[in-house]
């Protein structure tokens, strides 16, 4: 099946996952890795990790969720925005943007300063909101749908009695978790407009705040924390005919929409900006390697995200002074140690020469991509034009 | 004394300067205990630096000046974050099991790690107790200051040869090239795992000359597993004007192909495995 990529070409659909399991046979490993590396079509997703949950015979639906074929349905849910439930937290509800009212009042965020202790209780009772108004309107939607658009064709594929689950999700996990940290470990002062609402943060504290995708277990353990606190918060309200409940964290392209919706962070991050899509660290904050990202990734707890927790890679080639064979080799050992840690998923892309052509043409395009010569780790848009085409033919053209 | 503060993000691409301004004068810095010291930045995902894959800790300080450096911000002690080992380790044991099943160790490059060596010393022990494999990067320089027992938690060494000859040495480093040499052959004596690196610069180190007397000194030595040329580039360029510094290769062009083969088939003509 996965030979239809050479024979085809790579198209985005239909959408092969592999379902990577450490014990899988090394030659298949090592075929998977070399059409990833041909064509970045392929993800995969942890085998080792779903197969105690789902059992033998499933398949992955929709992105990234797990399905027992035949045995199985999913309401979907889309996905909320963490992040700017954050902001109403410590708006007292209000929207940061427009100013209106949306969340229930509540006491906002006072003083010149934010308080971490203080921005969790007013995090956690908006989260409470959020989950009850998300279920219900979930439950309103799945409920219309059924009455006028149900599937009877698709269900009378499948078994008489069906486990349903209701797909709930979040965008934004890593600025949630980076803002939590700079409150945390940082000292944030709060600017506030006019009528009071609180549109800035400025921190001054510990500039070098933990951020998420660093493998820091100061702030990855607090994005561990929202992921099962939102779940927990989710799983308290009934389900349209009573679905199991389940989370992704997991966005395709709608990080860059909610990240237009949603203002001023207090990790730094300026109003508009997208978020890190799905699971991944925000752009450029994960500044150690991918090694350093993929565990902090694999730390977030798929027994409260059974959805899938979605997490992207862009590699560019690195020759070093390895061979065709070793460089497949440890590609596989990278993906067993990744999956062994518990990571869930990965989307695989390996950058292309054309890639970094249309980088040198539009940077504002990829304000963070990073490309190693010789070991040396440099921002491509930020070189000189000589540079950028000195990378391109040392990247792939040389086995420099 | 300066607060001990936690490694920060930031790798080596980002410049960070003046990071400690209230850290203690490098002449007073006579903790030899090596609780603490100064590190730049860590990387956890190089390829390049050593066998397999390796995390790479860059400390802070050097004695050589490198009209090439392409981290002309770890020149001094206090570019780096003062820390202390206890962190350093625990930072490392958050990756030793990774990187242990992915076969590759920790490196420490810099700067020159042997100017904080009760610090450095203390790393490479800790990393050896994790079960990892260790390698250092150095230009040498200060090979003397290190002795058997900080070689004994040493398994590998990344060796700086910039030059054969001491007036193209001085010339490019501003030090001298004797302690190097010397300390090559002690490595060479004790059987210690090398991988020779010269920095291939046109104009600055690519004479055929210098290149022969590097692979004449390195050919005899049985110890030396790789010869890795590397080719100048002008990522760093960025650092040196940031930083005001008098850069004397704005416009000197990265290394061709041809050269770099040139080079390369020079080492291997002397029989020096090269790559």
């Amino acid at each position: 099946m996965l030979h239809t990529l050479s024979n085809l070409g790579p198209a985005p659909e239909p959408n092969i996952t592999v379902l990577w399991s450490n014990h899988m046979p090394n030659t298949f490993k090592r075929y998977c890795v070399k059409v990833s590396r041909d064509t970045s079509s392929l993800q995969y997703e942890n085998d080792d990790l779903m197969r105690p949950f789902w059992g033998d015979d499933y398949g992955i639906a929709c992105c990234v969720s797990a399905m027992r074929l035949g045995k199985q349905m999913q309401f979907f849910g889309a996905r909320v925005n963490l992040a700017k439930a954050l902001l109403y937290a410590i708006n007292g509800g209000r929207d940061e943007v427009t100013g209106d009212q949306v969340a229930p009042p509540t006491l906002p965020a006072s003083g010149d300063f934010l308080d971490y202790d203080d921005v969790m209780d007013k995090f956690d009772a908006t989260m409470e909101w959020l989950a009850k108004t998300y279920v219900h309107a979930m439950n309103c939607i799945h409920y219309m749908h059924d009455k006028y658009f149900y599937e009877r064709l698709e269900m009378a594929l499948h078994d008489r009695d069906i486990l349903r689950t209701m797909a709930f999700g979040i965008a934004g996990l890593s600025v949630v978790a980076d803002s939590l940290s700079a409150i945390k470990y940082g000292k944030m002062r709060v600017t506030r407009d006019p009528t009071g609402l609180i549109v800035d943060f400025q921190n001054e504290g510990n500039k070098s705040t933990p951020q998420f995708g660093n493998n820091d277990d100061r702030v990855d353990q607090i994005a561990s924390s929202i992921v099962t606190s939102f779940m927990e918060k989710i799983r308290k309200h009934p389900t349209y005919r009573n679905a199991t409940h389940t989370q992704s964290v997991l966005t395709i392209t709608s990080n860059v929409v909610y990240g237009k919706a949603t203002g001023n962070t207090p990790d730094g991050r300026r109003k508009g900006e997208p978020f890190g899509p799905g699971a991944n660290p925000m752009h450029g904050r994960d500044s150690h390697g991918w090694l350093a990202s993929c565990l902090s990734v694999a730390k977030l707890p798929y027994k409260d995200a059974q959805d899938g927790i979605s997490y992207t890679v862009s590699i560019a080639p690195q020759k070093a002074h390895l061979s065709e064979a070793q460089i497949v080799d440890e590609a596989v050992k990278a993906f067993d140690a990744y999956f062994e840690r518990g990571g869930f998923h990965m989307n695989l892309n390996v950058i292309e020469k054309e890639t970094l052509e249309d980088a040198m043409k539009n940077p504002d395009k990829y304000p963070q991509l990073t490309i190693r010569v010789s070991g040396y780790a440099v921002n491509f848009v930020r070189l000189t034009p000589e540079q950028q085409r000195d990378v391109i033919s040392r990247t792939f053209h040389g086995q420099i | 004394m300066s607060t001990v503060q936690p490694l920060e993000p930031g790798s080596r691409y980002d410049i960070r300067v003046g990071i400690s301004p209230d850290a203690p004068d490098e002449d007073n810095f006579k903790d030899e205990a090596g609780s603490f010291g100064y590190c730049h930045s860590y990387e956890t995902s190089s390829r390049y630096d050593g066998p397999g894959l390796r995390i790479v800790i860059f400390t802070s300080g050097c004695l050589l000046r490198c009209t090439y450096c392409h981290n002309p911000d770890t020149w001094h002690l206090k570019d780096g974050t003062y820390v202390s080992v206890d962190h350093v380790l625990r930072r490392l044991g958050a990756f030793a099991p990774t990187i242990r099943t992915l076969g590759g160790g920790l490196t420490i490059s810099g700067g020159e790690p042997m100017v904080q060596l009760a610090f450095t010393r203390r790393i490479f022990a800790g990393a050896k107790d994790m079960g990892l494999h260790t390698a250092i990067e150095t230009s040498g320089f200060l090979g003397d200051r290190a002795d058997d027992s900080y070689l004994s938690v040493i398994d590998h060494v990344l060796l700086d040869i910039k030059s054969s000859d001491p007036a193209t040495y001085r010339r490019v480093t501003g030090r001298d090239l004797a302690p190097t040499l010397r300390f090559a052959e002690r490595l060479a004596s004790i059987s210690k795992p090398v991988w020779v690196r010269f920095t291939l610069v046109p104009g600055a180190t690519d004479d055929p000359a210098n290149v022969d007397g590097i692979a004449r000194f390195v050919a005899p030595m049985k110890n030396v597993e790789w010869v890795e040329v590397q080719p100048f580039h002008q990522m760093g360029e960025f650092k040196w004007k940031a930083m005001g510094l008098d850069y004397k290769h704005f416009d000197t062009q990265p290394a061709s192909r041809e050269l770099v083969n040139r080079v390369i088939e020079q080492f291997r003509a002397a029989g020096c495995q090269a790559r």
